[in-house]
Protein backbone atom coordinates (compact mmCIF):
# COMPACT_ATOMS: atom_id res chain seq x y z
CA UNK A 1 0.00 0.00 0.00
CA UNK A 2 1.31 3.10 -1.02
CA UNK A 3 2.37 5.81 2.16
CA UNK A 4 -1.12 8.37 2.60
CA UNK A 5 -1.82 10.37 5.19
CA UNK A 6 -5.64 11.40 6.89
CA UNK A 7 -4.72 14.06 9.16
CA UNK A 8 -8.32 15.61 10.81
CA UNK A 9 -8.13 19.34 11.06
CA UNK A 10 -9.00 20.91 14.45
CA UNK A 11 -11.38 24.09 13.46
CA UNK A 12 -14.37 25.54 15.58
CA UNK A 13 -16.72 25.26 11.63
CA UNK A 14 -15.14 29.11 11.14
CA UNK A 15 -11.75 28.89 11.45
CA UNK A 16 -9.09 26.25 11.35
CA UNK A 17 -6.73 25.79 14.67
CA UNK A 18 -3.03 26.88 14.35
CA UNK A 19 -2.70 23.24 15.74
CA UNK A 20 -3.83 21.79 12.36
CA UNK A 21 -0.64 24.04 10.31
CA UNK A 22 1.75 22.65 12.84
CA UNK A 23 0.39 19.30 12.81
CA UNK A 24 1.38 18.99 8.67
CA UNK A 25 4.32 20.21 9.14
CA UNK A 26 4.95 17.01 11.03
CA UNK A 27 3.30 14.65 8.62
CA UNK A 28 5.16 16.10 5.72
CA UNK A 29 8.19 14.97 7.51
CA UNK A 30 6.44 11.51 7.53
CA UNK A 31 6.46 11.84 3.90
CA UNK A 32 3.74 10.72 1.64
CA UNK A 33 0.35 11.97 0.33
CA UNK A 34 -1.31 13.89 2.48
CA UNK A 35 -5.11 14.54 2.57
CA UNK A 36 -7.07 16.78 5.28
CA UNK A 37 -9.98 16.03 7.23
CA UNK A 38 -12.86 18.85 7.68
CA UNK A 39 -15.56 17.31 9.60
CA UNK A 40 -18.28 19.77 11.03
CA UNK A 41 -21.60 21.73 9.91
CA UNK A 42 -20.73 24.84 7.66
CA UNK A 43 -17.20 24.53 7.70
CA UNK A 44 -16.91 24.56 4.02
CA UNK A 45 -14.80 27.74 4.69
CA UNK A 46 -12.66 25.74 6.15
CA UNK A 47 -12.43 23.25 4.04
CA UNK A 48 -11.08 26.38 1.65
CA UNK A 49 -8.81 27.74 3.91
CA UNK A 50 -7.50 23.75 4.09
CA UNK A 51 -7.08 23.34 0.21
CA UNK A 52 -4.45 26.43 0.50
CA UNK A 53 -1.90 25.02 2.53
CA UNK A 54 1.05 24.05 0.63
CA UNK A 55 1.58 19.92 -0.32
CA UNK A 56 -1.81 18.78 0.81
CA UNK A 57 -3.11 16.13 -2.18
CA UNK A 58 -7.00 16.56 -1.01
CA UNK A 59 -9.27 17.97 1.65
CA UNK A 60 -12.22 15.58 2.65
CA UNK A 61 -15.05 17.20 3.45
CA UNK A 62 -17.75 16.02 6.01
CA UNK A 63 -21.02 18.22 6.89
CA UNK A 64 -23.78 17.10 9.09
CA UNK A 65 -24.98 18.11 11.99
CA UNK A 66 -24.05 15.99 14.06
CA UNK A 67 -20.77 16.82 13.28
CA UNK A 68 -20.94 20.53 14.82
CA UNK A 69 -18.76 19.55 18.09
CA UNK A 70 -16.40 17.36 17.43
CA UNK A 71 -18.05 14.05 19.66
CA UNK A 72 -15.27 11.43 19.97
CA UNK A 73 -17.76 8.80 19.16
CA UNK A 74 -19.12 10.24 16.17
CA UNK A 75 -15.55 11.37 14.26
CA UNK A 76 -14.31 7.96 15.14
CA UNK A 77 -16.83 6.19 13.13
CA UNK A 78 -16.59 8.45 10.07
CA UNK A 79 -13.18 8.30 10.33
CA UNK A 80 -13.25 4.34 10.68
CA UNK A 81 -14.91 4.52 6.71
CA UNK A 82 -12.12 6.33 5.43
CA UNK A 83 -9.27 4.82 7.11
CA UNK A 84 -8.80 2.03 4.80
CA UNK A 85 -7.08 4.05 2.05
CA UNK A 86 -4.12 5.18 4.37
CA UNK A 87 -1.26 4.14 6.33
CA UNK A 88 -1.30 7.02 8.30
CA UNK A 89 -3.89 8.90 10.67
CA UNK A 90 -2.92 12.26 12.56
CA UNK A 91 -4.60 14.63 14.46
CA UNK A 92 -2.78 17.61 17.24
CA UNK A 93 -2.34 16.21 20.33
CA UNK A 94 -4.98 18.87 22.26
CA UNK A 95 -7.99 18.13 23.84
CA UNK A 96 -9.79 17.60 20.45
CA UNK A 97 -6.66 15.01 19.52
CA UNK A 98 -6.52 13.53 22.34
CA UNK A 99 -9.71 12.77 22.99
CA UNK A 100 -10.67 11.32 19.13
CA UNK A 101 -7.01 9.89 18.16
CA UNK A 102 -6.99 6.77 20.76
CA UNK A 103 -10.77 5.45 20.35
CA UNK A 104 -9.50 5.70 16.23
CA UNK A 105 -6.55 3.39 16.94
CA UNK A 106 -8.21 1.33 19.23
CA UNK A 107 -10.70 0.00 16.51
CA UNK A 108 -8.41 -0.04 14.05
CA UNK A 109 -6.32 -2.29 16.24
CA UNK A 110 -3.19 0.27 16.30
CA UNK A 111 -1.33 1.56 19.58
CA UNK A 112 -1.22 4.94 18.81
CA UNK A 113 1.83 7.11 18.94
CA UNK A 114 1.15 9.90 21.80
CA UNK A 115 2.56 13.66 21.53
CA UNK A 116 5.18 13.50 19.28
CA UNK A 117 8.31 16.35 19.06
CA UNK A 118 10.00 14.52 16.70
CA UNK A 119 9.84 12.36 13.40
CA UNK A 120 12.60 10.81 12.79
CA UNK A 121 11.19 8.62 9.64
CA UNK A 122 7.20 7.34 8.49
CA UNK A 123 7.60 4.78 11.12
CA UNK A 124 9.89 5.93 14.12
CA UNK A 125 9.17 9.19 16.28
CA UNK A 126 10.34 10.52 19.39
CA UNK A 127 7.73 11.52 22.45
CA UNK A 128 8.35 12.90 25.93
CA UNK A 129 7.59 10.67 28.68
CA UNK A 130 7.62 11.13 32.83
CA UNK A 131 6.62 15.14 32.41
CA UNK A 132 9.82 15.59 29.71
CA UNK A 133 11.91 13.89 32.05
CA UNK A 134 12.91 11.87 29.24
CA UNK A 135 12.48 11.31 25.25
CA UNK A 136 11.95 8.06 24.11
CA UNK A 137 12.37 6.56 20.50
CA UNK A 138 9.67 4.07 19.14
CA UNK A 139 9.31 2.96 16.19
CA UNK A 140 5.75 1.67 15.11
CA UNK A 141 5.12 -2.13 13.97
CA UNK A 142 1.02 -1.41 13.34
CA UNK A 143 -0.17 -1.79 9.50
CA UNK A 144 -1.60 1.99 10.35
CA UNK A 145 0.21 4.14 12.50
CA UNK A 146 -1.83 6.56 14.12
CA UNK A 147 0.04 9.55 16.03
CA UNK A 148 -0.80 12.78 17.96
CA UNK A 149 1.38 15.57 17.02
CA UNK A 150 2.85 18.38 19.87
CA UNK A 151 1.28 21.67 17.95
CA UNK A 152 4.79 23.84 19.58
CA UNK A 153 7.59 21.57 18.77
CA UNK A 154 6.73 21.84 15.09
CA UNK A 155 6.92 25.16 12.55
CA UNK A 156 3.29 26.03 11.29
CA UNK A 157 2.97 24.90 7.68
CA UNK A 158 1.84 27.84 4.95
CA UNK A 159 -1.55 29.20 4.65
CA UNK A 160 -0.98 29.89 0.93
CA UNK A 161 -0.10 28.84 -1.92
CA UNK A 162 -1.98 25.17 -2.52
CA UNK A 163 -4.76 24.39 -4.60
CA UNK A 164 -5.77 20.94 -3.39
CA UNK A 165 -9.24 19.61 -5.07
CA UNK A 166 -11.97 19.47 -2.11
CA UNK A 167 -14.14 16.70 -2.22
CA UNK A 168 -17.21 16.62 -0.52
CA UNK A 169 -18.30 12.79 1.16
CA UNK A 170 -21.75 10.82 2.30
CA UNK A 171 -21.57 11.54 6.36
CA UNK A 172 -22.40 7.59 7.07
CA UNK A 173 -25.01 7.04 10.01
CA UNK A 174 -23.38 8.17 13.43
CA UNK A 175 -23.41 6.18 16.63
CA UNK A 176 -25.68 7.92 19.04
CA UNK A 177 -23.60 7.91 22.08
CA UNK A 178 -22.66 11.20 23.94
CA UNK A 179 -24.81 14.17 22.69
CA UNK A 180 -23.49 17.57 23.42
CA UNK A 181 -25.23 19.77 25.87
CA UNK A 182 -23.74 23.04 26.46
CA UNK A 183 -20.25 24.94 26.55
CA UNK A 184 -18.44 27.58 28.25
CA UNK A 185 -15.70 28.84 26.29
CA UNK A 186 -13.71 31.65 28.13
CA UNK A 187 -13.73 35.29 25.56
CA UNK A 188 -10.51 36.89 25.31
CA UNK A 189 -9.50 39.55 22.79
CA UNK A 190 -5.69 38.61 23.78
CA UNK A 191 -3.44 35.58 21.84
CA UNK A 192 -3.96 32.27 22.50
CA UNK A 193 -2.35 30.83 24.90
CA UNK A 194 -0.86 27.67 22.82
CA UNK A 195 0.56 30.23 19.52
CA UNK A 196 1.26 33.26 20.85
CA UNK A 197 4.56 34.83 20.94
CA UNK A 198 4.63 36.38 24.75
CA UNK A 199 3.06 34.61 27.69
CA UNK A 200 3.18 35.87 31.38
CA UNK A 201 1.91 33.08 33.62
CA UNK A 202 1.38 33.76 37.18
CA UNK A 203 1.29 31.07 40.16
CA UNK A 204 0.00 30.90 43.78
CA UNK A 205 2.77 33.50 44.68
CA UNK A 206 -0.44 35.92 43.26
CA UNK A 207 -2.52 35.20 45.96
CA UNK A 208 -5.59 35.36 44.43
CA UNK A 209 -7.73 36.20 41.74
CA UNK A 210 -8.25 39.85 41.84
CA UNK A 211 -4.28 40.38 42.71
CA UNK A 212 -3.81 38.39 38.97
CA UNK A 213 -4.60 42.07 37.20
CA UNK A 214 -1.27 42.94 37.31
CA UNK A 215 -0.12 39.92 34.88
CA UNK A 216 -2.85 40.76 32.49
CA UNK A 217 -1.51 44.00 32.58
CA UNK A 218 1.80 43.21 31.85
CA UNK A 219 0.54 40.46 29.43
CA UNK A 220 -1.39 43.17 27.68
CA UNK A 221 1.17 45.90 27.27
CA UNK A 222 3.43 43.18 25.57
CA UNK A 223 0.36 41.68 23.77
CA UNK A 224 1.21 37.93 24.98
CA UNK A 225 -1.27 35.95 26.56
CA UNK A 226 -1.75 34.64 29.85
CA UNK A 227 -1.38 31.39 31.96
CA UNK A 228 -1.12 29.76 35.12
CA UNK A 229 0.09 27.09 37.58
CA UNK A 230 -2.02 24.41 38.59
CA UNK A 231 -1.77 25.98 41.61
CA UNK A 232 -3.06 29.44 40.39
CA UNK A 233 -5.77 27.37 38.75
CA UNK A 234 -7.00 24.77 41.41
CA UNK A 235 -7.28 28.13 43.95
CA UNK A 236 -9.47 29.69 41.19
CA UNK A 237 -7.52 32.45 40.14
CA UNK A 238 -8.14 31.89 36.76
CA UNK A 239 -10.07 29.31 34.06
CA UNK A 240 -8.91 25.76 34.08
CA UNK A 241 -7.81 26.48 30.67
CA UNK A 242 -4.54 28.82 31.36
CA UNK A 243 -2.59 25.51 33.36
CA UNK A 244 0.46 25.62 31.78
CA UNK A 245 2.06 22.12 32.16
CA UNK A 246 2.51 17.87 31.84
CA UNK A 247 -1.04 18.09 32.06
CA UNK A 248 -2.38 21.27 30.64
CA UNK A 249 -1.08 23.09 27.56
CA UNK A 250 2.36 22.88 26.34
CA UNK A 251 3.64 26.51 25.43
CA UNK A 252 6.94 27.26 23.34
CA UNK A 253 6.82 31.59 23.22
CA UNK A 254 9.64 33.34 22.05
CA UNK A 255 9.44 35.13 25.74
CA UNK A 256 7.54 33.08 28.78
CA UNK A 257 7.40 35.14 32.22
CA UNK A 258 7.13 32.88 35.14
CA UNK A 259 5.34 35.22 37.89
CA UNK A 260 5.26 33.68 41.39
CA UNK A 261 5.86 30.16 40.03
CA UNK A 262 8.15 27.68 41.83
CA UNK A 263 8.83 25.56 38.95
CA UNK A 264 7.48 21.98 39.50
CA UNK A 265 8.66 19.67 36.90
CA UNK A 266 5.19 19.62 36.35
CA UNK A 267 5.02 22.74 35.39
CA UNK A 268 8.35 23.15 33.69
CA UNK A 269 7.24 20.03 31.26
CA UNK A 270 4.75 22.98 29.85
CA UNK A 271 7.14 25.85 29.51
CA UNK A 272 10.76 24.65 28.99
CA UNK A 273 10.65 24.99 25.39
CA UNK A 274 9.97 28.86 25.22
CA UNK A 275 12.98 30.62 23.67
CA UNK A 276 13.53 33.12 26.55
CA UNK A 277 12.23 32.35 30.06
CA UNK A 278 12.32 35.00 32.88
CA UNK A 279 11.39 34.02 36.87
CA UNK A 280 10.48 36.49 38.93
CA UNK A 281 9.64 34.99 42.58
CA UNK A 282 11.33 35.80 46.08
CA UNK A 283 12.25 32.47 47.33
CA UNK A 284 16.21 32.98 45.58
CA UNK A 285 16.18 28.93 45.50
CA UNK A 286 13.48 28.16 43.30
CA UNK A 287 13.59 25.29 41.40
CA UNK A 288 12.15 28.01 38.47
CA UNK A 289 15.57 29.95 38.63
CA UNK A 290 17.69 26.67 36.76
CA UNK A 291 15.53 27.13 33.81
CA UNK A 292 15.44 30.87 33.60
CA UNK A 293 17.42 32.42 31.35
CA UNK A 294 17.10 35.85 33.15
CA UNK A 295 15.61 35.32 36.80
CA UNK A 296 15.06 38.32 39.41
CA UNK A 297 14.42 37.49 42.78
CA UNK A 298 12.40 39.90 44.77
CA UNK A 299 8.08 40.38 45.51
CA UNK A 300 6.68 40.28 42.65
CA UNK A 301 3.66 42.77 43.62
CA UNK A 302 6.73 45.69 43.65
CA UNK A 303 8.62 44.16 40.15
CA UNK A 304 5.92 43.68 38.09
CA UNK A 305 4.11 47.02 38.51
CA UNK A 306 7.48 48.42 37.78
CA UNK A 307 8.17 46.19 34.87
CA UNK A 308 5.01 47.81 33.32
CA UNK A 309 6.31 51.21 33.69
CA UNK A 310 10.11 50.47 32.75
CA UNK A 311 8.41 48.69 29.73
CA UNK A 312 6.07 52.09 29.23
CA UNK A 313 8.25 54.48 29.73
CA UNK A 314 10.56 52.67 26.86
CA UNK A 315 8.85 52.61 24.30
CA UNK B 1 -24.60 0.31 39.37
CA UNK B 2 -21.48 -1.40 39.23
CA UNK B 3 -18.41 0.73 38.71
CA UNK B 4 -15.02 -0.47 37.92
CA UNK B 5 -12.07 1.76 38.73
CA UNK B 6 -8.68 1.50 37.09
CA UNK B 7 -5.49 2.63 39.15
CA UNK B 8 -2.15 2.11 37.58
CA UNK B 9 1.15 2.12 39.95
CA UNK B 10 3.47 4.73 38.45
CA UNK B 11 6.45 6.31 39.85
CA UNK B 12 5.65 8.58 42.41
CA UNK B 13 5.34 12.22 41.22
CA UNK B 14 7.70 13.77 43.45
CA UNK B 15 10.57 11.29 42.14
CA UNK B 16 12.77 13.27 39.65
CA UNK B 17 13.71 10.27 37.02
CA UNK B 18 16.60 9.63 35.89
CA UNK B 19 17.64 8.10 32.42
CA UNK B 20 19.87 4.71 32.35
CA UNK B 21 23.25 4.93 31.24
CA UNK B 22 22.63 3.00 28.46
CA UNK B 23 19.48 4.47 27.38
CA UNK B 24 17.15 1.37 27.18
CA UNK B 25 14.86 3.28 29.84
CA UNK B 26 14.66 5.37 32.87
CA UNK B 27 15.80 3.82 36.57
CA UNK B 28 12.80 2.48 38.33
CA UNK B 29 15.05 0.63 40.71
CA UNK B 30 14.87 1.61 44.53
CA UNK B 31 12.54 4.58 43.32
CA UNK B 32 9.10 5.01 45.64
CA UNK B 33 5.82 4.33 43.70
CA UNK B 34 2.58 5.57 44.03
CA UNK B 35 -0.99 5.50 43.04
CA UNK B 36 -1.26 7.37 39.80
CA UNK B 37 -2.15 10.79 41.05
CA UNK B 38 -5.62 11.28 38.06
CA UNK B 39 -6.33 7.28 39.41
CA UNK B 40 -6.62 8.67 42.81
CA UNK B 41 -9.16 11.19 41.61
CA UNK B 42 -11.02 8.28 39.44
CA UNK B 43 -11.26 6.15 42.67
CA UNK B 44 -12.35 9.09 44.94
CA UNK B 45 -15.02 10.30 42.74
CA UNK B 46 -16.16 6.12 42.31
CA UNK B 47 -16.79 6.37 46.31
CA UNK B 48 -18.75 10.07 46.17
CA UNK B 49 -20.98 8.25 43.55
CA UNK B 50 -21.42 5.31 45.52
CA UNK B 51 -21.58 7.55 48.89
CA UNK B 52 -24.64 9.75 46.95
CA UNK B 53 -26.68 6.22 46.32
CA UNK B 54 -25.94 6.39 42.78
CA UNK B 55 -23.72 3.09 42.82
CA UNK B 56 -24.10 -0.40 44.59
CA UNK B 57 -20.37 -1.33 44.47
CA UNK B 58 -17.15 0.71 43.69
CA UNK B 59 -14.14 -2.26 42.16
CA UNK B 60 -11.03 -1.69 41.98
CA UNK B 61 -8.73 -2.74 38.87
CA UNK B 62 -4.78 -2.55 38.52
CA UNK B 63 -2.78 -3.98 35.73
CA UNK B 64 0.95 -5.39 35.86
CA UNK B 65 3.33 -6.96 38.85
CA UNK B 66 2.51 -8.39 42.73
CA UNK B 67 3.42 -4.27 43.78
CA UNK B 68 0.17 -3.12 42.38
CA UNK B 69 -1.31 -4.98 45.57
CA UNK B 70 -0.31 -1.73 47.38
CA UNK B 71 -2.04 0.92 44.78
CA UNK B 72 -4.99 -1.64 45.36
CA UNK B 73 -4.54 -1.54 49.12
CA UNK B 74 -4.69 2.30 48.92
CA UNK B 75 -7.70 2.33 47.08
CA UNK B 76 -9.82 -0.21 49.36
CA UNK B 77 -8.56 2.15 52.58
CA UNK B 78 -10.21 4.94 50.49
CA UNK B 79 -13.58 3.30 50.30
CA UNK B 80 -13.80 0.79 47.36
CA UNK B 81 -15.10 -2.37 48.18
CA UNK B 82 -13.13 -4.78 46.66
CA UNK B 83 -9.85 -5.28 44.42
CA UNK B 84 -8.73 -7.24 40.96
CA UNK B 85 -4.80 -7.63 40.31
CA UNK B 86 -4.62 -8.46 36.72
CA UNK B 87 -1.07 -10.24 37.27
CA UNK B 88 1.63 -9.57 34.09
CA UNK B 89 4.97 -8.97 34.45
CA UNK B 90 5.50 -7.27 30.86
CA UNK B 91 5.84 -4.07 29.83
CA UNK B 92 1.92 -3.36 28.92
CA UNK B 93 0.77 -0.79 25.78
CA UNK B 94 -2.47 1.45 26.73
CA UNK B 95 -4.28 -0.91 23.85
CA UNK B 96 -3.28 -4.57 26.02
CA UNK B 97 -4.41 -2.41 29.41
CA UNK B 98 -7.97 -1.18 27.52
CA UNK B 99 -8.01 -5.08 26.14
CA UNK B 100 -7.36 -6.44 29.76
CA UNK B 101 -9.81 -3.83 31.20
CA UNK B 102 -12.84 -4.64 28.21
CA UNK B 103 -12.13 -8.03 29.61
CA UNK B 104 -12.80 -7.03 33.24
CA UNK B 105 -15.71 -5.13 32.51
CA UNK B 106 -17.83 -8.28 31.22
CA UNK B 107 -16.88 -10.09 33.72
CA UNK B 108 -17.67 -7.57 36.37
CA UNK B 109 -20.70 -6.18 34.69
CA UNK B 110 -19.62 -2.73 34.94
CA UNK B 111 -21.86 0.07 34.29
CA UNK B 112 -19.49 2.99 34.69
CA UNK B 113 -15.47 2.80 34.20
CA UNK B 114 -13.55 5.63 35.72
CA UNK B 115 -10.13 5.73 34.63
CA UNK B 116 -7.03 8.52 34.87
CA UNK B 117 -6.74 10.75 31.88
CA UNK B 118 -3.11 10.15 31.92
CA UNK B 119 -0.57 7.65 33.07
CA UNK B 120 2.23 9.97 34.47
CA UNK B 121 4.87 7.84 33.68
CA UNK B 122 4.21 7.25 30.07
CA UNK B 123 1.76 10.53 29.27
CA UNK B 124 0.11 8.72 26.55
CA UNK B 125 -3.89 9.91 27.34
CA UNK B 126 -5.32 6.56 25.19
CA UNK B 127 -6.11 3.90 28.03
CA UNK B 128 -10.18 5.16 28.42
CA UNK B 129 -11.00 6.18 25.08
CA UNK B 130 -9.57 2.80 23.86
CA UNK B 131 -11.54 0.96 26.08
CA UNK B 132 -14.69 2.89 25.57
CA UNK B 133 -14.17 2.49 21.94
CA UNK B 134 -12.92 -1.49 22.29
CA UNK B 135 -16.63 -1.64 24.43
CA UNK B 136 -18.44 -0.08 21.94
CA UNK B 137 -19.71 2.75 24.98
CA UNK B 138 -19.85 6.46 24.75
CA UNK B 139 -16.60 8.33 26.24
CA UNK B 140 -16.46 11.58 28.76
CA UNK B 141 -12.93 12.28 28.57
CA UNK B 142 -10.94 15.23 31.05
CA UNK B 143 -13.93 15.31 33.34
CA UNK B 144 -13.80 17.89 35.73
CA UNK B 145 -17.80 17.26 37.11
CA UNK B 146 -19.51 14.23 36.96
CA UNK B 147 -23.20 13.95 37.64
CA UNK B 148 -25.66 11.01 37.79
CA UNK B 149 -29.13 12.16 35.96
CA UNK B 150 -32.13 10.30 34.48
CA UNK B 151 -31.34 7.84 31.99
CA UNK B 152 -27.05 8.52 32.27
CA UNK B 153 -24.19 10.85 33.19
CA UNK B 154 -24.20 14.39 32.45
CA UNK B 155 -20.30 15.16 32.25
CA UNK B 156 -18.37 18.54 32.06
CA UNK B 157 -15.23 18.33 30.34
CA UNK B 158 -11.80 20.34 30.44
CA UNK B 159 -11.59 21.23 26.99
CA UNK B 160 -8.54 23.86 24.97
CA UNK B 161 -10.52 27.48 25.55
CA UNK B 162 -13.05 26.22 28.54
CA UNK B 163 -15.42 23.98 29.30
CA UNK B 164 -17.93 21.27 27.56
CA UNK B 165 -20.78 19.69 29.11
CA UNK B 166 -22.10 16.13 27.12
CA UNK B 167 -24.85 13.51 27.94
CA UNK B 168 -23.97 10.05 27.86
CA UNK B 169 -26.52 7.31 27.97
CA UNK B 170 -24.78 4.47 30.48
CA UNK B 171 -22.95 2.42 30.34
CA UNK B 172 -19.67 4.68 30.12
CA UNK B 173 -16.43 5.47 30.17
CA UNK B 174 -15.22 8.35 31.75
CA UNK B 175 -11.37 9.74 32.32
CA UNK B 176 -10.55 12.06 35.24
CA UNK B 177 -8.84 15.31 34.94
CA UNK B 178 -6.94 17.27 37.82
CA UNK B 179 -10.14 18.99 39.04
CA UNK B 180 -12.91 16.45 39.65
CA UNK B 181 -12.01 16.28 42.96
CA UNK B 182 -10.19 16.22 45.79
CA UNK B 183 -8.77 12.94 46.94
CA UNK B 184 -9.00 12.03 50.47
CA UNK B 185 -6.30 10.89 52.65
CA UNK B 186 -7.05 7.33 54.24
CA UNK B 187 -7.80 7.31 57.36
CA UNK B 188 -5.80 4.54 60.19
CA UNK B 189 -8.99 1.95 60.79
CA UNK B 190 -9.62 1.84 57.53
CA UNK B 191 -6.31 1.71 56.59
CA UNK B 192 -6.77 -2.02 58.79
CA UNK B 193 -9.97 -2.60 57.61
CA UNK B 194 -8.95 -2.78 54.02
CA UNK B 195 -6.34 -5.59 54.94
CA UNK B 196 -9.34 -7.64 54.93
CA UNK B 197 -11.45 -6.69 52.23
CA UNK B 198 -11.75 -9.31 49.16
CA UNK B 199 -8.48 -8.80 46.79
CA UNK B 200 -8.26 -11.13 43.90
CA UNK B 201 -5.65 -11.88 41.77
CA UNK B 202 -5.75 -13.11 37.75
CA UNK B 203 -3.19 -14.23 35.22
CA UNK B 204 -2.90 -11.37 32.75
CA UNK B 205 -1.85 -13.97 30.36
CA UNK B 206 -4.53 -16.23 30.29
CA UNK B 207 -7.32 -14.15 29.89
CA UNK B 208 -7.00 -14.63 25.89
CA UNK B 209 -5.85 -11.36 25.42
CA UNK B 210 -3.00 -9.97 22.61
CA UNK B 211 -0.93 -8.04 24.81
CA UNK B 212 2.07 -8.08 22.42
CA UNK B 213 3.60 -4.92 22.09
CA UNK B 214 3.47 -3.02 18.92
CA UNK B 215 5.77 -0.38 19.90
CA UNK B 216 9.73 -0.32 19.68
CA UNK B 217 11.59 1.42 22.13
CA UNK B 218 14.55 2.32 20.10
CA UNK B 219 16.50 4.52 22.89
CA UNK B 220 15.29 6.47 25.62
CA UNK B 221 17.24 9.56 26.78
CA UNK B 222 17.72 12.82 28.59
CA UNK B 223 16.23 15.96 27.16
CA UNK B 224 19.03 18.45 26.50
CA UNK B 225 19.24 20.56 30.09
CA UNK B 226 18.90 24.59 29.43
CA UNK B 227 21.91 26.46 29.46
CA UNK B 228 22.32 28.24 32.82
CA UNK B 229 20.73 32.01 32.52
CA UNK B 230 22.11 34.48 34.68
CA UNK B 231 20.59 36.98 37.70
CA UNK B 232 19.45 40.36 37.31
CA UNK B 233 19.72 43.03 39.93
CA UNK B 234 16.51 45.20 39.37
CA UNK B 235 13.82 45.86 36.68
CA UNK B 236 16.11 48.22 34.82
CA UNK B 237 18.77 45.17 34.02
CA UNK B 238 15.75 42.71 33.15
CA UNK B 239 14.58 45.64 30.40
CA UNK B 240 17.43 46.20 28.60
CA UNK B 241 18.82 42.52 28.68
CA UNK B 242 15.47 41.63 27.15
CA UNK B 243 15.63 44.24 24.39
CA UNK B 244 19.34 44.34 23.29
CA UNK B 245 20.52 40.97 24.60
CA UNK B 246 18.18 38.48 23.93
CA UNK B 247 15.81 40.67 21.66
CA UNK B 248 12.21 39.62 22.36
CA UNK B 249 10.65 43.17 23.45
C1 LIG C 1 -0.51 14.66 38.48
C2 LIG C 1 -0.07 16.06 38.62
C3 LIG C 1 -0.11 16.88 37.52
C4 LIG C 1 0.27 18.21 37.62
N1 LIG C 1 0.22 18.99 36.49
C5 LIG C 1 0.60 20.28 36.58
C6 LIG C 1 0.58 21.13 35.43
O1 LIG C 1 0.20 20.72 34.34
N2 LIG C 1 0.98 22.41 35.58
C7 LIG C 1 1.41 22.93 36.78
O2 LIG C 1 1.76 24.11 36.85
N3 LIG C 1 1.45 22.14 37.87
C8 LIG C 1 1.04 20.84 37.81
N4 LIG C 1 1.06 20.08 38.94
C9 LIG C 1 1.32 20.74 40.25
C10 LIG C 1 2.80 20.96 40.55
O3 LIG C 1 3.33 19.81 41.14
C11 LIG C 1 2.94 22.14 41.56
O4 LIG C 1 2.18 21.86 42.72
C12 LIG C 1 2.46 23.49 41.00
O5 LIG C 1 3.02 23.73 39.73
C13 LIG C 1 2.84 24.60 41.95
O6 LIG C 1 2.32 25.84 41.52
P1 LIG C 1 3.02 27.20 41.94
O7 LIG C 1 4.41 27.21 41.48
O8 LIG C 1 2.12 28.31 41.49
O9 LIG C 1 2.88 27.16 43.53
P2 LIG C 1 4.01 27.02 44.63
O10 LIG C 1 4.82 25.81 44.42
O11 LIG C 1 3.31 27.19 45.93
O12 LIG C 1 4.95 28.26 44.36
C14 LIG C 1 4.58 29.58 44.60
C15 LIG C 1 5.83 30.42 44.39
O13 LIG C 1 5.51 31.78 44.50
C16 LIG C 1 6.58 32.44 45.16
N5 LIG C 1 6.01 33.66 45.77
C17 LIG C 1 5.06 33.74 46.74
N6 LIG C 1 4.78 35.03 47.01
C18 LIG C 1 5.58 35.77 46.22
C19 LIG C 1 5.75 37.18 46.04
N7 LIG C 1 5.03 38.08 46.74
N8 LIG C 1 6.66 37.59 45.15
C20 LIG C 1 7.40 36.71 44.43
N9 LIG C 1 7.26 35.37 44.55
C21 LIG C 1 6.35 34.91 45.43
C22 LIG C 1 7.08 31.45 46.17
O14 LIG C 1 8.44 31.73 46.51
C23 LIG C 1 6.94 30.14 45.40
O15 LIG C 1 8.12 29.79 44.72
C24 LIG C 1 0.71 18.74 38.86
C25 LIG C 1 0.78 17.90 39.96
C26 LIG C 1 0.39 16.58 39.86
C27 LIG C 1 0.47 15.70 41.07
N1 LIG D 1 -1.42 -0.97 34.15
C1 LIG D 1 -2.56 -0.31 34.45
N2 LIG D 1 -3.35 -0.73 35.46
C2 LIG D 1 -4.50 -0.07 35.77
N3 LIG D 1 -4.92 1.01 35.12
C3 LIG D 1 -4.16 1.49 34.11
C4 LIG D 1 -2.95 0.86 33.72
N4 LIG D 1 -2.43 1.56 32.69
C5 LIG D 1 -3.27 2.60 32.46
N5 LIG D 1 -4.32 2.55 33.31
C6 LIG D 1 -5.47 3.50 33.39
O1 LIG D 1 -5.51 4.28 32.22
C7 LIG D 1 -5.33 5.67 32.52
C8 LIG D 1 -4.63 6.37 31.39
O2 LIG D 1 -3.34 5.82 31.15
P1 LIG D 1 -2.48 6.14 29.84
O3 LIG D 1 -3.39 5.93 28.68
O4 LIG D 1 -1.35 5.15 29.89
O5 LIG D 1 -2.00 7.56 29.98
C9 LIG D 1 -4.61 5.67 33.86
O6 LIG D 1 -4.84 6.88 34.55
C10 LIG D 1 -5.26 4.47 34.53
O7 LIG D 1 -6.54 4.80 35.06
Amino acid sequence: MTQATLLLAEHDNSELAPSTYATVTAAVAMGGAIDILVAGDGCAGVASTAAAIPGIRRVQLAEAEALRHPLAEQLAALVLDLAPEYTHLVAPATTFGKNVLPRIAALLDSQQVSDIVAVESHDTFIRPIYAGNALATVRSTDGKKVITVRPTAFERADSHGGEAAITAIDVPELPPLSTFVDEDLNQSDRPQLDSARIVVSGGRGLGSGENFRIIEELADLLNGAVGASRAAVDAGYVPNDYQVGQTGKVVAPDLYIAVGISGAIQHLAGMAGSKVIVAINKDEEAPIFEVADYGLVGDLFTIVPELVEAIRASR
Amino acid sequence: MKILVAAKRVVDYNVKVRVRSDHSGVETANVKMSMNPFDEIAVEEAIRFKEAGHGDEVVVASIGPRQCEEVLRTALAMGADRGVLVRSDAALEPLAVARLLGVLAEREKSDLILLGKQAIDDDANQTGQMLAALLGWAQGTFACRLEAVQDGLRVTREIDGGLETLFMPLPAVVTADLRLNEPRYPKLPNIMKAKKKPLETLDGDSLGVDISPRLHTLRVSAPEPRKGGVRVTDVAELVDRLRNEAKVL
